[in-house]
């Protein structure tokens, strides 16, 4: 019954957003103030009712409901209870119910949110979030149903794929979505500008909160997909350039260039239409991310085979969006009244260049996504585009843009000082070519870029820091002492902090990946007793033997760690799960932290007589690869506890209460 | 400064940064992407020794070898040709004989390919696109049903692909 309700639910959210989706503009024509008023509480009741729906799926996973054709693919009885939970998302159907409801969500936020968005604004972004809805919704229910009924209902199910049983795999998604779908709300404002024609720092200031939201999600997302690869995949690899991770870094990366230009258009009136331009490219990249790994028109043969209608539905959407939105901007786009053009040297010049670079990174990334599959459509001939075109391409785009960073922070508006810039991160520089050099020398013969990467790094942590100490300390006849520092930098903007530590995070980043040069990896056959070595430690098989989970019987190889003097430093287990309710084994690799660095083992073949096939890495510095995208979403989430983003726009000094959904993440 | 150099200061950037990023991609096209190639093709001597590719069919039944030092030799075929490949490494979970394969790596002139990545999907229902569509050509697969003569092998149901939309490509590793 509940199962049949949350479907009606589901049915009576897309009537509800489509009067979302059309009463604003009926509204606006005929002049009804009432009329428009009613975007509200239908961006309200679908998100309610959409919440009720995914409530009912929910409910029938936890309680292995087998008559549900969704449970009875992705679920078990033995599963565990948290992917019981996690298994709602962990399929198609499910997870597009998770999209809509974070869809909604967002639309109720924009709703409920007392920002002062001029009225017009706010309904026309109603407008098009609940088009955004009422498509999907209609998507949803046409092809992907996940409350379809089987009767007679069988006494078990088919389990969740045991890949997808993992913590890691249970957060990725949502968070993932939080970012992907939160981009809907600056393409709604996007449009809603274009609609009004007039877009203003007002806008801007609108516009920011939400960005700022989603971008931090979406770091967080992305790092998690990327750890969840790196230890269950066996591979020791944290990124691949496969088509789903760049799905991903392409919203990413134009999401960033948006954040850094609605600071322009915020405080300098400049940047307009590209900003504009920038919001619908950024939720156009996450439709087709959506398209590339709901289609899954780039990774298998089955989905077009088995149901071609879900992929054409999808590209689509992906049409009338991207062209509807880019249509409308051509349209629109010369009315707009445009800003004015600045200095060069000058902090909005520096910002224009990130935003370059950006652009171009990210253009970098679709050609090599895309083009494999647009040489297939026009020649059938396959071929794949991997890391190296992807280092050769994006890495000479991101260097350049990273020692811009820096000095985009120092610069002043208007009119900057490359000079004075240059002396105020002098302590960066000097420091970034002393690591570098003093890195170089010590592990001369080792890899070339990995020494650099260690001085860029350096550079990027030292000079936000130098941001702010500098800032604390004051200029010129105006610097503070002692205790007067520590209140002034108190005192400072929070914008300023999560701006210093976002930057401080990318550099964090790069320390990790560029430690990822003197990783080691080791491969041999070994019998108990026996030891491989990788890097400064050595591993020691003890016993292989079975043990069981929850729902899998494992054989594991249990393993002593030992640095070079021989001393002990932990112990590692890793194994060969058996899922019997799938059929699958899958390999668990076992990881041995020691600070920031890892030990990782990944089990081969188990052979009779007791030896074990065995690939051990050595990954120093590696967890800062992901610590560092926490840092950077934690400044995303300082930067949107500021006053500038809670008070109202235009002198209203009234605070506006944070939402539920504007908490920062952690 | 005139606000007319300053616009063109502006445009000079913007044509700068592009025609860079225009400049790798076309440079990094020409040198690595990687080609795909089925077993007839490679036998018909279409590929030249030492090119990198992609060498794509099913794992010939009875042809997987241990050798000593984690080193495997196995053949892969599209039941026309069939091409020896070593690689050193550990096999994917999936890696099974009469299972599709993927092997990326460069041929070496007697003929063996040597493989320095095998990929397989993590789920058992899955072919990769490139060997299906090889073996498509070749009269053995059929959409929506797999092989064809080996139903038992890979029998691809609708159902058990689910879970692995979600993961896409990456999982193939």
């Amino acid at each position: 019954m509940l199962i049949e309700v949350g479907h009606f639910a589901l049915a009576l959210a897309l009537a509800l957003s489509l009067v979302q989706a059309v009463m604003p503009v009926w509204a606006a024509r005929s002049g009804d103030q009432a009329l428009r008023a009613v975007a509200t509480p239908a961006a309200l009741g679908a998100f309610a009712c959409i919440l009720f729906s995914f409530g009912a799926l929910t409910y029938a996973h936890v309680m292995s409901d087998f008559s549900v054709l969704n449970v009875i693919e992705n679920s078990h009885t033995a599963k565990p209870f948290l992917y019981k939970i996690s298994g709602v998302w962990g399929n198609h159907e499910g997870s597009m119910l998770l999209w809509v409801l974070i869809l909604a969500l967002f639309g109720a936020l924009v709703a409920v949110s007392r920002e002062s968005v001029p009225p017009t604004l706010r309904a026309n972004t109603l407008a098009v979030q609940g088009l955004i809805t009422f498509v999907f919704v209609l998507f949803i229910i046409t092809t992907s149903n996940p409350f379809t009924r089987v009767s007679p209902a069988p006494v078990e199910g088919n389990d969740l794929n045991p890949l997808l049983q993992d913590f890691g795999l249970a957060v990725h998604p949502p968070l993932l979505y939080v970012g992907y779908v939160g981009f809907s709300i600056t393409f709604a404002f996007a449009i809603a500008a274009l609609i009004d024609g007039r877009i203003d720092a007002v806008w801007a200031r609108a516009v920011r909160p939400w960005t700022l939201i989603a971008w931090s999600f979406l770091t967080l997302g992305i790092a998690m997909g990327s750890y969840w690869a790196y230890y269950e995949l066996g591979w020791g690899g944290w990124w691949f350039w496969d088509p789903v991770e760049n799905a991903s870094l392409m919203p990413w990366l134009a999401g960033t260039a948006l954040l850094h230009s609605t600071v322009v258009m915020e405080k300098r009136d400049a940047l307009k239409v590209w900003t504009v331009l920038l919001a619908i490219l950024t939720f156009s990249l996450s439709l087709l991310g959506t398209f590339i790994v709901r289609s899954g028109v780039l990774t298998s043969v089955h989905t077009f085979a088995t149901d071609p209608t879900r992929g054409v539905f999808i590209l689509a959407i992906l049409i009338l969006f991207i062209g509807g939105s880019l249509t409308l901007f051509a349209w629109r786009a010369p009315m707009l009244r445009q800003g004015g053009i600045f200095a060069p040297i000058s902090r909005e010049g520096a910002l224009v260049m990130n935003n370059l670079f950006l652009a171009a990174g990210c253009a970098t990334v679709f050609v090599g996504t895309l083009y494999p599959l647009l040489l297939e459509m026009l020649t059938a001939e396959k071929i794949s585009v991997g890391p190296p075109f992807f280092n050769y391409t994006f890495v000479p785009l991101a260097i350049p843009l990273l020692l811009i960073v820096p000095f985009g922070q120092t610069l002043a508006w208007k009119r900057g000082d490359v000079h004075a810039a240059t002396q105020r991160l002098f302590a960066a520089l000097a420091a970034a070519l002393v690591v570098g050099l003093a890195v170089t020398a010590l592990t001369w013969g080792g890899p070339m870029m990995a020494p650099v990467g260690i001085g860029l790094s350096a550079y990027l942590v030292i000079g936000s820091a130098m941001e702010i100490v500098s800032r604390a300390r004051g200029y010129g006849g105006n610097r503070a002492r002692g205790a007067a520092i520590w209140r002034r930098a108190a005192g400072l903007p929070r914008s300023a902090w999560g701006t210093a530590m976002a930057h401080a995070g990318v550099g964090v980043v790069v320390l990790g990946i560029a430690a990822q040069g003197w990783a080691t990896e080791g491969l041999k056959t070994l019998k108990p007793g026996e030891s491989l070595a990788s890097g400064p430690y050595v591993a020691t098989l003890d016993r292989v033997g079975p043990r069981t989970g929850e729902n899998y019987a494992e054989t594991t190889a249990f393993l002593t760690i030992r640095n070079a003097g021989g001393d002990f430093v932990g112990t590692v287990e890793t194994g060969k799960r058996f899922y019997p309710s799938r059929k699958m084994t899958v390999t668990e690799s076992g990881l041995l932290t020691i600070g920031a660095s890892q030990v990782y083992a990944s089990l081969g073949e188990v052979l009779p007589e007791g030896a074990i096939g065995l690939r051990l890495y050595y990954k120093p510095l590696v967890l800062l690869i992901w610590l560092g995208a926490v840092v950077m979403a934690l400044g995303g989430a300082i930067s949107l506890t500021d006053r500038r983003m809670r008070v109202g726009a235009p002198a209203r000094a009234r605070a506006k209460p944070v939402p539920p959904g504007m908490a920062p993440a952690e | 400064m005139t606000r007319k150099s300053r616009r063109l200061i502006l445009i000079a950037a913007c044509g700068a940064v592009l025609a860079l990023a225009l400049g790798l991609i076309l440079s990094a096209m020409s040198g690595s992407i990687v080609f795909f190639r089925s077993p007839t093709e490679v036998a018909a001597q279409t590929v030249a020794p030492g090119t990198r590719f992609r060498l794509g069919g099913l794992v010939k039944d009875g042809s997987l070898q241990r050798g000593p030092d984690q080193t495997v030799d196995f053949a892969v075929t599209d039941t026309n040709a069939t091409i020896a490949v070593q690689y050193r490494g550990l096999l994917p979970d999936l890696f099974r004989e009469g299972q599709g394969v993927v092997a990326e790596g460069t041929l070496l002139p007697g003929g063996l390919f040597r493989a320095d990545t095998v990929l397989a999907k993590h789920d058992e229902s899955y072919m990769p696109r490139e060997v299906a569509d090889a073996l498509k050509a070749q009269g053995r697969w059929q959409e929506g049903k797999g092989l064809v003569d080996k139903p038992a092998a890979a029998a691809p149901e609708a159902q058990t692909v689910a879970g692995d939309k979600t993961l896409g490509q990456r999982s193939e590793r």
